[in-house]
């Protein structure tokens, strides 16, 4: 494993070389917040941003994705066949994500990437990339990554792993793809700076607070989490926006749509989300899951239970806190876990 | 506000207690600064969890839609005015409730105050009209006043207009606000300047429909955008389907709006929603002279007809 040591100086022109093997995405500033965007010739990422709004799972599975166009003209030779859109699988980079949000793709391949079945466009797309991830010196109030599994320092998903040390990144080499984006850098000068890393990273931790407790989420029985008595007080305030699901690093949910104009089509994928009561519909117009609190109930069912007893993987959330901070009514993940993992049915007083 | 507090859990206690509500809807406080979350109170011994500050701008109208309990709920101007509204369009019942009116003195946009502080905001407490922010170990000082969201600063009726008691004496109504300047501003844009005003305000939606939620008047069984037989928009980030979504929705709430703000403020992205209820509150009000939700005793004016119905359209 190579660490190498980037001056700052050197930083802005050895990104703008690596465009020249990689299109390049970056943490970017609109308005108040910031979002990974390509970065065009001279355009720099924001290395002083604490994290992006949204998160950059779109830059894999983009929020609405064309698969086919067809023609429904019978002029036409190939009418009423698909063709498949062909996709940009040239190598991209993404500099500055962070640790989250990378690891957040590994949660999501056990998806899109399964033994039964490996989704083509997920899988190229992630295939193409290269991850640059940006250690978290100053972690918000809302992260609870370290009790999630995680870490700001945390390594896996990643190719490149950049450390701020001050006047310069100490970039530690992961992968080979790690290697070839560093050398296209021109970025070659080995540093030694493990002890400053391991510092870094502690007090990184230590400025953590906020946290889950899952050690029981696994062997509780599911039906016992299922039918406990706190469900209706959870999703109460909730009004089934698609928030927390559009901002989650780790919501995977897609739904398929053929958009016709005229006589030529697209067929789509969008995001979907299970807080949607059009999520679960069906073609009878019975809805399995028509109530409110059956919709929270899945969100926090699936990420919390089903996921960490399927995988065995810990839970279907990397603690990056999005959810938390972008919900409109404040319901708070980190006290819904907690509630699911400290639950007792021999204990428990159930409220009226 | 702490008087307002204070009262507000008595009454809720009382209530409770004597069973003539079977619960109370309201705040508790949230987990992060400047969030309080809707809950509901059964018991008497739970209504220490309720709480009255200025980060209560969530309407609360919303959590009555078709309940069928006996409720009594929380409800400052805005929120009262859309409780008419429910009344007068059969999704709660007059008699179902007891509305604990709270004058209002406005609440406060945090992401104002966010943008003010660098980095994260760790607590913010208020006293009068200071807000005591405190941001990576430091404390400022703001102006409560200041720190208001938009329609909160426009705002003529901070009274709950229907309730059955009130928590406080009423506040005194602003009055010589331009409540539409904003309004005015787009609609002497050029046409095309206009085009690209709109098309800028709505670029980052991405369609999580939570302003369309956290609105009282958006209770459709289905909404137009969600139906799909027929499908009348399409379902991708396509600017054409996301600016019919907006507008339409504007158009569905006009003449019932109250200018509550709780669309901007549950907006993930920031975007200013209120900019196209304005302008049909606006019109709504030159046109008809009706502001939604002030009496019971009128149909709104797009659900009634009136040989004198402003005709100016038909050309």
């Amino acid at each position: 494993m190579k660490v190498i040591t980037i001056d700052k100086k050197g930083w802005a022109s050895g990104i703008e070389k690596t465009k020249s093997a990689f299109q390049v995405f970056g943490p970017v500033k609109e308005k108040e917040w910031h979002s990974f965007k390509a970065l065009g010739p001279g355009e720099q990422p924001d290395m002083a941003y604490s994290n992006t709004r949204i998160s950059p799972k779109f830059l894999v599975q983009p929020q609405s994705e064309p698969m086919f166009t067809y023609s429904l003209d019978e002029a036409v030779e190939d009418h009423h066949i698909l063709k498949e859109v062909r996709k940009d699988t040239a190598p991209k980079a993404v500099v500055g994500i962070r640790p989250c949000d990378a690891a957040a793709f590994l949660i999501v391949k056990r998806n899109f990437d399964a033994p039964q079945y490996q989704d083509p466009y997920w899988l190229n797309a992630y295939n193409a990339m290269t991850f640059i991830g940006f250690a978290c010196n100053t972690p918000c109030s809302t992260c609870f990554c370290t009790s999630a599994g995680y870490g700001p320092f945390n390594e896996a998903g990643l190719d490149v792993l950049l450390v701020d040390v001050g006047d310069s990144f100490v970039a530690k080499s992961l992968t080979d793809k790690g290697d070839t984006w560093l050398k296209a850098g021109g970025w070659t000068s080995a540093a030694d700076a493990s002890g400053k890393i391991e510092a870094l990273m502690q007090a990184a931790e230590a400025k953590i607070t906020s946290n889950v407790s899952t050690d029981k989420l696994k062997t509780r029985p599911t039906t016992q989490i299922y039918e406990a008595p706190f469900w209706d007080d959870v999703a109460f305030s909730c009004i089934n926006c698609g928030t927390c699901t559009y901002s989650c690093p780790t919501c995977w949910c897609f739904d398929i749509q053929d958009e016709a104009r005229g006589t030529s089509g697209i067929r789509m994928r969008n995001w979907d989300s299970c807080m949607f009561p059009m999520f679960t519909i069906h073609g009878t117009g019975h809805n399995p899951r028509g109530a409110k609190v059956q919709r929270v109930r899945q969100r926090f069912m699936h990420k919390l239970k089903y996921y960490v007893e399927k995988y065995d993987n810990g839970i279907q959330c990397v603690g990056c806190g999005r959810c938390i901070r972008l919900c409109p009514v404040n319901i708070d993940i980190r006290k819904v876990c907690n509630q699911m993992n400290d639950y007792d049915p021999a204990a428990c007083v159930c409220p009226a | 506000m702490s008087g307002y507090q204070d009262k507000i859990k008595e009454t809720a206690k009382r209530l409770l207690k004597e069973g003539s509500v079977e619960m109370v809807i309201g705040f508790r406080k949230g987990t992060l600064p400047m969030m309080n979350e809707p809950c509901f109170i059964r018991r008497p011994e739970d209504v220490h969890q309720l709480v009255w500050d200025s980060n209560c701008g969530i309407n609360l109208a919303n959590y009555l839609t078709d309940r069928k309990e006996k409720i009594a709920i929380v409800a400052k101007g805005c929120d009262s005015r859309n409780i008419v509204t429910h009344i007068i369009e059969n999704k709660i019942k007059r008699e179902k409730l007891h509305i604990i009116g709270v004058p209002c003195q406005g609440m406060v946009d945090k992401r104002k105050v966010a943008a003010l502080c660098a980095g994260d905001i760790e607590n913010v407490t208020e006293d009068g009209d200071v807000l005591t922010v405190t941001c990576q170990g430091a404390e400022k000082k703001l102006s409560r006043k200041e720190m208001l969201q938009e329609n909160c600063t426009l705002c003529i009726h901070r009274n709950p207009v229907l309730f059955d008691e009130l928590v406080g004496e009423p506040v005194a109504e602003q009055t010589g606000i331009d409540r539409f300047a904003e309004v005015r501003r787009i609609e002497a844009m050029e046409s095309q300047e206009k085009w690209q005003y709109f098309e800028d305000l709505l670029a980052p939606c991405v369609r999580c429909y939570a302003c369309r939620n956290a609105c009282p008047l958006c209770y459709c069984p289905t909404c137009f955008v969600d139906e799909s037989k027929p499908q009348w928009v399409g379902k991708s980030q396509n600017p054409i389907d996301i600016r019919t979504f907006h507008f339409l929705r504007a158009y569905h709430c006009a003449g019932r709006c109250t200018d509550c703000g709780a669309c901007e403020r549950a907006c993930p992205m920031g975007i200013k929603v209120r900019q196209f209820t304005s302008k049909l509150n606006k019109d709504v009000l030159e046109m008809f002279g009706w502001e939604a939700g002030m009496t019971l005793e009128q149909r709104p004016p797009l659900d009634t007809y009136k040989p004198n119905d402003p005709n100016d359209f038909i050309k």
